[in-house]
């Protein structure tokens, strides 16, 4: 360990921990305006379709704090299109002809997002009419969903690759389909997975501002709509959410079967039924589970859907090709867990419901605020799952890893990962500080828009609407 | 194969173009961050004011430079990334600090002289670290095979900190001509001032490193002074001569776009005389476009995203500079 402290491997594992800790950064921001801007456009419709003001009221409300989510979201994003660069440069130019073009069409989406529609949809409330207004609120949702349709593109190609061949110089190119490349076996699944995962995430934090509210004043009405859509999507979704993980689960089975291994910590080949550890430390020094609490053969009714079905374990695969159980293990009980919870406060609001109680049961709305973050460590464990599950490869099974990072010295990377470490702690806690005050604020009728708050005279992208609004 | 070199010379003007209307546009913003301080007050809300609509958008061309060089020549991408990387991880934070900046000196009052700071600081990051890093790559960088070989302050020289002095006091001449454009009063006044030192500056600098870069390795030279290509070349410090002339009557003379749109061209020369030094190399001596160039089924593939997407950009950017023409006051336009 000590005499490598200095060797490459050491670069290399800084430059992953950058990585992890940049995207994990970002992309709690995108969970958060993905479905936003879905709730958003939700909310604009049911307005324009009934008339109520407590509608366009709860839109302005989240308009504000879907503006700071998305304009972090953006400048985190800046500095991920580099991050390929500066820290796996071999893997940029092996992979760049395959996912670079699908990156491109990621940022022309975003760009044209950007360009387009968000401006209209943040100042332009009273300049376009409303149904222009309501087109421009549902192009930015539907804008947030092709992004991380791009992205997930990509992500997947890595994680299950089809569709190249392979060039002379090494590179991977595109063969003769981009759609194999695009619909790669893994995409389907990741990409429903993700988006009911984002649309979640949403509605618990929904949940917990309306349930924080509710605890001060259970009259409010505003609170109660935000709270009560909230608990439907939580009673509705995260069932949806743990059937889409499943089927995710049975996708990861079939072609990245090691990665399962490690989620289950089956170190050893089970062929009468594996068990399902619900609780132990995995020891991949001794190959095995210690103080382990586990349900027999659950394992194998979970992903084979018989209690007797056989499971090969981690022994069937050499040992360099194992990933750091122990952080897969745990990531995904951590997820799992997460899941059942979101699932229990849903039934329960369907219980509070039946019963007359749901704007009337602290405990409840307690519950649903210590859940309200609930949603991002879930996204976050996911992703950990999945990108680690999936070492020691980049490109799955063809690229490892410690082949793809830039020729970098150990030094430079470790001072670039503090300067992020530093920086992104002060600028997005001062971000997440905004939101959180935003938050705080009581949703009230006639609730004012963006274009009232403090600031610059601005646009998130590139609009017109507040110079009409200043020019009049 | 006719085919490929087309599309590549094609890909290689579009990301051209993206990195040029990257530098122009984000330039004065960035330039306004540098001469933030000079302002005072008032002045300082007339000067974000400027810049408020259209920074972000601005920004914006820095990620398609950067995601649109990965797609379109991933070599080069993995080569000059690694060969600049504390620059880059300069200009980003740089970026990140100037872009919250603009939210939170309003929001966080009670911090604002710390934002103001930061917006300061972060936009002379960047544009420093933008300079050294043109500079990095014209005085070329080390290759081995398809990676770089060198060190990790390879890119760290006197050339590449005059660049990034010259980008520097270039953007600042960008910013002092788009404030003449757009603030009013004493700002004004300040602005014209500003404008005339910083153009004294840019010029200085961009006539140190025109003297520097020929010297940096013959080839530079020959392709600037052997007959008969120096009958085409000789005309970019001519047309500059010719520019320089009239910036500074304008200025003189107190026009209002004249300046900004000279300063444009400025940057226009600048970036012929790049391109004559180093086409169609990436990487000067070691790589070339169709070096770095993706396979052609890649090329086409993104073709359609950007004949499709590229001119509604353009138009929505024209479109939004025209809605917020005129003077602005420290409370938004009027």
């Amino acid at each position: 360990m000590f005499e490598s402290l200095f060797g490459a491997i050491d670069a290399v594992l800084l430059a992953r921990i950058q990585f992890a800790f940049t995207v994990s950064f970002h992309f709690i921001f995108p969970a958060f305006s993905i479905g936003l801007a879905s709730y958003l456009a939700v909310l604009e419709a049911l307005w324009l379709k009934t008339g109520q003001d407590h509608y366009l009221d709860l839109f302005r409300y989240w308009l504000k704090i879907f503006a700071v989510a998305f304009a972090m979201g953006v400048v985190s994003g800046i500095v991920m299109s580099y991050q390929f660069g500066t820290n796996w440069s071999v893997f940029s130019d092996k992979a760049g002809p395959v996912i670079g073009p699908l990156m491109a069409y990621e940022v022309l989406t975003a760009f044209f997002l950007e360009a387009g529609f968000l401006g209209v949809m943040l100042f332009g409330m009273n300049k376009v009419g409303k149904k222009l207004h309501f087109t421009a609120t549902l192009m930015v949702a539907i804008g947030t969903f092709i992004s991380a349709f791009w992205i997930l593109s990509v992500n997947s190609w890595m994680q299950t690759p089809v569709g190249h061949i392979l060039g002379e110089n090494g590179q991977f190119l595109p063969g003769d389909s981009w759609w194999t490349i695009i619909f790669n076996p893994s995409f389907p699944y990741r990409l429903v997975h993700t988006v009911i995962a984002a649309y979640l995430t949403t509605a618990f934090a929904v949940g917990a501002v309306g349930a924080w509210h509710l605890l001060k004043d259970r009259a409010n009405p505003h609170a109660r709509i935000m709270f009560s859509m909230a608990m439907w999507m939580a009673a509705l979704v995260a069932p949806v959410q743990i059937f889409a993980g499943d089927m995710h689960g049975l996708n990861t089975l079939e072609h990245q079967p090691v990665k399962v291994m490690a989620m289950e910590g089956h170190y050893q080949s089970h062929p009468e039924g594996a068990p399902f550890y619900l609780f132990g430390i995995p020891n991949s020094k001794e190959q095995r589970i210690d103080f382990a609490i586990a349900i027999p053969k659950a394992s194998s009714l979970i992903l084979k859907h018989d209690l007797n079905a056989p499971l090969a374990g981690l022994d069937t695969v050499p040992r360099e090709e194992h990933p750091p159980v122990g952080i897969v293990f745990w990531a995904f009980r951590i997820m799992v867990g997460i899941g059942m919870l979101m699932l229990g406060i849903g039934m329960w609001s369907l219980l509070a419901r039946a019963k007359g109680r749901l704007y009337d049961w602290p405990l409840l709305h307690r519950a649903a605020m210590v859940m309200g973050p609930s949603g991002f460590v879930a996204v976050i464990a996911g992703w950990v799952t999945t990108e680690v599950g999936r070492q020691p490869y980049t490109v799955y099974g063809l690229l490892r890893t410690v082949d793809s990072a830039s020729p970098l010295a150990a030094p430079a990377v470790g001072a670039s990962l503090v300067a992020f470490v530093i920086i992104y702690f002060a600028v997005f806690g001062a971000g997440t500080w905004y939101i959180l005050k935003l938050m705080s604020h009581r949703p009230k009728s006639g609730e004012a828009g963006v274009e009232a708050e403090p600031g610059p005279t601005r646009t998130a992208g590139i609009t017109p609407a507040p110079a009409l609004e200043g020019g009049q | 194969m006719s085919v490929n070199i087309d599309l590549t010379t094609v890909w290689a003007f579009i990301i051209a173009f993206g990195i040029f209307a990257y530098v122009v546009m984000d330039g004065f913003d960035l330039g306004i961050g540098i001469l933030f301080p000079v302002f005072k007050g008032e002045e300082r809300d007339q000067a974000m004011n400027a810049i408020a609509p259209v920074w972000d958008g601005n920004e914006t061309w820095l990620v398609l430079g950067g995601g649109g060089l990965f797609a379109a020549f991933p070599l080069a991408y993995a080569i000059i990334l690694p060969a600049t990387y504390p620059l880059i991880i300069a200009m980003l934070l740089g970026l990140v600090f100037r872009g919250v900046a603009f939210e939170f000196r309003w929001r966080d009052p009670a911090h604002r002289a710390f934002w103001d700071v930061a917006f300061t600081g972060g936009s002379l990051v960047a544009a420093f670290s933008q300079g050294m890093i043109l500079g990095a790559i014209l005085q070329g960088i080390a290759v081995d095979g398809r990676a770089y070989a060198g060190g990790w302050l390879d890119w760290l020289s006197p050339y590449s900190l005059l660049t990034g002095a010259g980008v520097v006091a270039g953007y600042a001449l960008l910013g002092a001509t788009w404030l003449i454009v757009k603030v009013e009063g004493g700002a004004l006044d300040h602005a014209y001032r500003l404008a005339g030192r910083a153009a004294i500056a840019t010029l200085a600098l961009m006539v140190a490193v025109s003297l520097a870069t020929p010297l940096l390795e013959h080839r530079y030279w020959q392709r600037w002074f052997d007959m008969p290509n120096m009958l085409f070349t000789s005309q970019v410090p001519l047309l500059v001569a010719i520019v320089t002339y009239f910036l500074f009557r304008t200025l003189k003379n107190r026009a209002t776009w004249s300046p900004f749109l000279l300063s444009l061209g400025l940057f226009l020369l600048g970036t012929i005389g790049l391109g004559i030094s180093m086409f169609p190399y990436v990487i000067p001596d070691s790589v070339t476009i169709w070096d770095a160039a993706a396979p052609e089924r890649s090329q086409v593939f993104m073709l359609v995203g950007v004949v499709l997407v590229m001119p509604l950009i353009l138009a929505y950017t024209a479109w939004a500079y025209w809605v917020f023409r005129g003077k602005v006051g420290s409370h938004g336009y009027h």
